[in-house]
């Protein structure tokens, strides 16, 4: 086609120089204009792009990877192509989560396994990176559709199924363990889990399957009303899981009568969204490629453009066994911990020069506040004389009295077969 | 729990309430749970039966006991309606909630999630949080689906979302 179009410019071309009637010429030229426009349309036709075998950093148009491995000559990052080395899991492929996916696949991440059971609707265009033509395909279809098209490099696993039913928790359990992309791996194999599902089952669901892998994750999430979001970082035993902190519940003791319809339909903003999920993609880079500090907690409050942070210890009373368990092993390292970073702090001072200052008349002395933890604790429990405390610390988890075991002797199916025979009666 | 009925009030506390907390992947702690499941719907269906106010069926479709299926019908204007009714027991359960679903109303009505699942946000989700783990499947209907019916339905049935299955039969064949 692409020839042809050719061969008809060369003929207009010689036409023109050939024609007589220079009346003739002006719509001779607008007709040369249209054949450029065809020819330049045939040549923005699709093509697929070849896997790259390795990370260039030649600089050139046609290296996908260029501006990217220029930031290992910016100083930024010590080994950029250890980023094919990595695997994420993106659970929630929604508005956070497809960009989020595509945002890495763009980077040259070396795996994304991508979890969704729902479809593409209309109702999503108000997001990135689904397009109308894809409705009515599952999320992940749609989404390894585009990813594959952008980067053939990035291995994409997609599982099209509900992370909160037993079946669906299985495959995402034994999904997250499979090390078969990189064998020499410690611990599960994926590096990363990034949560981006839009409801609390889902997140407790995630929340209960990286505390049994001690697999660390990224949390993220955008408000019901659209205008603030944030991320968290969970490292099991670490930093709170998600149900240390269980979220506020407010019984807000609603009579069934005014139960009417506010409607649940949430809001939603492609910002906040992509705000989200490029925050959500920074730190994970950050985490990968060790630069610059992961954020424990980010939050974006778009009214005022607020980015508050924090951090939050365990809960030693935390509803969740596997993270109790997963704090008990935190403490237990502690001393491997101290010591690596000391040695790590010796290291990076390697020789004593003398003392900073030849005299010191007042005794002046440095004192490390690194670690106030156990101190303050008990300096705070003091209580003069006479007084006690009216309910017991929680330094000690406290067993809840359980209500006499129960050991029935009722039969599981005469109770089955109970409730059948009400059913039909 | 101010603000509700006096009638579903003294119904919740005659279900039996639950002591075992445990999920579908926690072994025999959860055949005991199925067990304490077991006892408190049938009191409470029980209980329905005998007051005239019977109003759904379920009963697990899997010997597991992770997945439910049954009906679940309400009367308006003197008309039964009713639905298929069916949800899976997450495994986080019970810190989480089981999501009641009715497939035949998706779509229909916006007081849903994708699939037919009812929203149980604001009325119901804070109490079971409060009452884990003594709240179970019993209590999930009586406090989640019931009200959910009861709002719904009616408006449903008025703007003609919904027709009863007399009326969709004759305007069939008519």
């Amino acid at each position: 086609m692409e020839v042809e179009i050719k061969q008809l410019l060369a003929d207009l071309q010689s036409l023109d120089q050939s024609l007589p009637d220079p009346s003739l010429h002006a719509s001779l030229h607008k007709i040369q204009s249209r054949v450029e426009h065809l020819a330049n349309l045939v040549k923005a036709e699709p093509v697929r792009r070849s896997k790259v075998q390795d990370m260039s950093t030649e600089v050139v148009d046609s290296n996908p990877y260029s501006r990217l491995m220029a930031l290992q000559r910016m100083g930024i990052v010590e080994n950029y192509e250890r980023i094919r080395d990595f695997s994420i899991a993106i659970v929630g492929v929604g508005g956070v989560g497809s960009v989020a996916a595509e945002m890495l696949t763009r980077c040259g991440i070396g795996r994304l396994l991508l979890y969704d059971y729902d479809k593409v609707e209309l109702a999503n265009m108000n997001r990135l990176f689904f397009r109308p033509d894809q409705v009515g395909m599952t999320k992940t279809d749609a989404a390894v559709e585009t990813l594959s098209d952008i980067n053939p490099d990035v291995v994409l696993e997609s599982y099209t199924l509900n992370i909160t039913t037993v079946e669906g928790f299985e495959t995402f359990m034994s999904s997250l363990k499979n090390k078969s992309f990189r064998p020499s791996k410690q611990g599960s194999g994926v590096d990363l889990v990034l949560s981006c599902v839009d409801n609390y089952e889902a997140r407790m669901a995630v929340n209960q399957a990286c505390n049994e892998l001690s697999q660390t994750w990224l949390e993220s999430g955008v408000s019901e009303d659209a205008v603030s979001g944030h991320i968290q970082l969970l490292i099991p035993g670490e930093t709170a899981c998600f149900a240390c902190a269980p979220p506020l519940v407010v019984a807000s003791g609603v009579d069934e009568r005014t139960l009417k319809r506010e409607g649940v339909c949430a809001a939603s903003l492609p910002t906040t969204m992509g705000v989200i999920a490029g925050l959500l993609v920074q730190n994970t880079l950050k985490f990968l490629l060790g630069f610059g500090q992961v954020s424990p907690y980010l939050g974006y409050n778009s009214l005022k453009d607020f980015f508050p942070t924090m951090q939050m210890k365990p809960n030693p009373q935390c509803s969740n066994v596997a993270c109790l368990t997963r704090q008990e092993e935190y403490a237990l390292a502690k001393p491997e911990r101290d010591a690596a970073a000391k040695a790590k702090l010796e290291a990076e001072l390697p020789t004593e020069e003398g003392p900073l200052h030849d005299d010191n008349e007042w005794n002046i002395s440095v004192v490390d506040d690194s670690e106030p933890e156990g101190l303050d604790t008990r300096s705070s429990d003091a209580l003069p004389e006479g007084l006690t405390h009216e309910l017991p610390t929680a330094d000690a988890f406290q067993k809840l009295p359980t209500d006499a075991p129960v050991t029935d002797n009722d039969d599981l199916e005469d109770l089955r077969k109970q409730l059948e025979a009400i059913n039909s009666a | 729990m101010e603000g509700w009925d006096p009638n579903t009030k003294s119904t919740l506390t005659q279900i039996p309430l639950l002591s075992t907390k445990a999920g579908p992947r926690d072994g025999a702690l959860w055949t005991q749970r199925l067990k304490e499941e077991y006892k408190a719907l049938i009191t409470y269906t029980q209980m329905n039966k005998s007051n005239d106010n019977d109003w759904f069926r379920i009963s697990a479709s899997n010997p597991e006991g992770t997945r439910w299926t049954g009906k679940c019908w309400y009367v308006y204007n003197l008309l039964k309606y009713e639905f298929d009714l069916q949800f899976d027991i997450p495994i986080t359960y019970p810190s989480t909630a089981p999501e009641l679903e009715l497939p035949q109303l998706d779509g229909k009505t916006h007081k849903m999630y994708r699939g037919g699942k009812i929203c149980l946000t604001v009325h119901f989700k804070p109490l079971w949080a409060k009452n884990c783990p003594r709240f179970g499947i019993a209590h999930a209907l009586c406090l989640g689906l019931a009200p959910w019916l009861a709002a719904e339905i009616p408006i449903l049935v008025d703007s003609g979302m919904i027709k009863h299955k007399d009326d969709a039969s004759t305007s069939t064949e008519s």
